[in-house]
């Protein structure tokens, strides 16, 4: 029973978290008041969004997808590289190549295993979601400083009430 | 009150749902899920190209900046477009060139960046950001050269040098940053990043093969192979990137702290 | 991919998200807005994402919290929910 559960949750918890968020966000733009909430609630929608996304290039016991250079030069970088993640096992092959082999760049003349480099796809495809993500986000606030130029208040209803009855010209 | 309990109800009922698709997706972390091995008898997974072939293609340690520089380079200059076209929007919506309907002035800050007379809280922070942004500014530079074989690349680097001119405007005056970046200075920086990265791609073109497609530029660059070229091309257009968000993320900054006047800030 | 360091940060995010929309001082809303884009990079630093950290945290936490701070001293602080 608690095996049961330990594989269930090691393999769902995360999703589960993506659905409750993205939830969170959906809500608050639909009900709240103020605009600048309705604008954190997307952007909470967004960032979990992206997360559920990166998330499915994760693999057990992989590293980052930056590869080993063993230039000697650069041997000391790579090095430094690798000590920044923390967990990682399938450490590949930092061990294996003497640095003085040849001439240069032959950091692949051993086989990369794919499976123990992340997926590369799901990070290029959500780095240009989140600077559109801030250019669009810049947008929206410009939008609500005008609003508020013109009608003096930020709450939904207020601005219904005005809409409707007094300030026609919108 | 009713919006909010109708609102409930359906983020519930959606919520359930999508919890209940949940239980179809491949476990968390599973190398041999579809998007990371492919399916057996179906479709390959592009990632393993990129994986295993793209070092020796393009001699780039970094997979996401080859990936996103070269193999996807389309897509990266359609995502500078619209920050570039955002940074548009923001000024065509906010900016206002005279003074008359300025509706609440706020209070008069200090001028300048003299932040002695008056205001002496103000010291401390001044001389610190003084002493600080160049080394952030050399930081944000080496980000973007260094993207080849570190986290790093355009953006990143773009942002963090565009951050370093919000912080002296935050710590002294706006007028103090728009004397050392003017709003001129910024749109044509923000102008010559894109033309940076469309320039590669009509070059290619002109060479005689497809739009970025950087192989060919090793006539250029003189190089034996097109696999340095391509490096070479990637490092050109990064930089291009790296100009426009720069300038697009002080604008975007500019235009919002000062309602559009760009005279009195936060 | 430690997976209880996982748990932890993904339960402070759902504090993290409940409570930046409940404070009713916009102010302080943004600010927990930025706690938010700061625990996101975390996570996935740790899920090996060191590309998409390095963005978030540059971009999401860094100006997007300006930008909300520059608006909202620009309109009004308070709010009625």
């Amino acid at each position: 029973m608690a095996e049961f559960f330990q594989t269930t949750i090691h393999d769902y918890f995360n999703y589960w978290v993506y659905v409750i968020l993205m939830m969170i966000g959906l809500w608050a733009v639909i009900a709240k008041n103020n605009l600048i909430k309705k604008l954190i609630g997307l952007s909470i929608f967004q960032t979990a969004i992206i997360l559920f996304y990166v998330s499915i290039g994760v693999k057990d016991g992989a590293s980052i997808p930056i590869l080993h250079h063993h230039d000697p030069a650069a041997h000391a970088v790579s090095h430094e590289e690798s000590h920044h993640k923390e967990g990682h096992k399938g450490d590949d092959s930092a061990a294996h190549k003497e640095p003085g082999d040849d001439k240069g760049d032959n950091a692949e003349a051993h086989a990369v295993n794919p499976d123990l480099i992340a997926n590369p796809l799901p990070h290029v495809l959500m780095l240009t979601a989140i600077v559109v993500g801030v250019a669009t986000l810049g947008v929206a606030l410009a939008l609500s400083q005008r609003i508020f130029k013109e009608f003096g208040t930020l709450e939904e209803s207020e601005l219904l009430e005005q809409l409707k009855g007094g300030n026609v010209d919108g | 009150m009713i919006t909010k309990v109708l609102a409930t109800f359906a983020v519930v009922i959606t919520g359930a749902l999508l919890l209940y698709g949940v239980s179809d997706f491949p476990a968390f972390g599973d190398p041999h899920s579809p998007a990371n091995a492919g399916v057996e008898g179906g479709a390959p997974s592009i990632s393993n190209y990129y994986i295993t072939k793209s070092y020796e293609d393009t001699k780039v340690p970094n997979l996401v900046t080859s990936v996103l520089a070269d193999y996807r380079g389309y897509d990266t200059m359609f995502e500078t477009v619209v920050i570039f076209a955002a940074g548009m929007a923001i000024f065509a919506i906010l900016r206002v060139f005279s003074d008359e309907d300025d509706i609440e002035p706020n209070e008069t800050h200090s001028e300048g960046n003299t932040f002695t007379d008056g205001d002496h809280s103000r010291i401390i922070v001044g001389t610190t950001v003084r002493l600080v942004v160049p080394v952030i500014q050399l930081f944000a530079l080496y980000v973007v050269a260094h993207g080849h074989h570190s986290p790093g690349g355009g953006f990143q680097g773009g942002v963090i040098l565009g951050a370093s001119f919000i912080i002296i405007a935050l710590a002294m005056d706006l007028d103090a940053a728009l004397a050392r970046f003017s709003e001129k200075s910024y749109f044509r920086l923000a102008s010559v990043g894109i033309l940076i990265y469309a320039g590669f791609g009509v070059l290619c073109q002109v060479l005689g093969s497809d739009f970025l497609d950087y192989g060919i530029l090793q006539k250029i660059f003189l190089t034996d192979g097109p696999e340095m070229a391509r490096s070479h091309s990637m490092l050109g257009v990064e930089v291009g990137v790296a100009f426009t968000v720069t300038g697009i993320m002080f604008a975007i900054y500019a235009n919002l702290s000062s309602r559009g006047t760009l005279k009195s800030a936060l | 991919m430690i997976f209880a360091f996982d748990i932890v940060i993904l339960i402070f995010l759902i504090v993290a998200a409940v409570i930046a929309l409940n404070v009713k001082d916009l102010l302080s809303s943004s600010m927990i807005y930025g706690i938010y884009g700061f625990l996101i990079c975390l996570l996935w630093a740790e899920m090996g994402a060191v590309d998409v950290a390095f963005t978030e945290a540059a971009v999401g936490a860094g100006v997007s919290t300006v930008l909300f701070i520059a608006t909202v001293y620009n309109t009004r602080r308070r709010s009625s929910d």
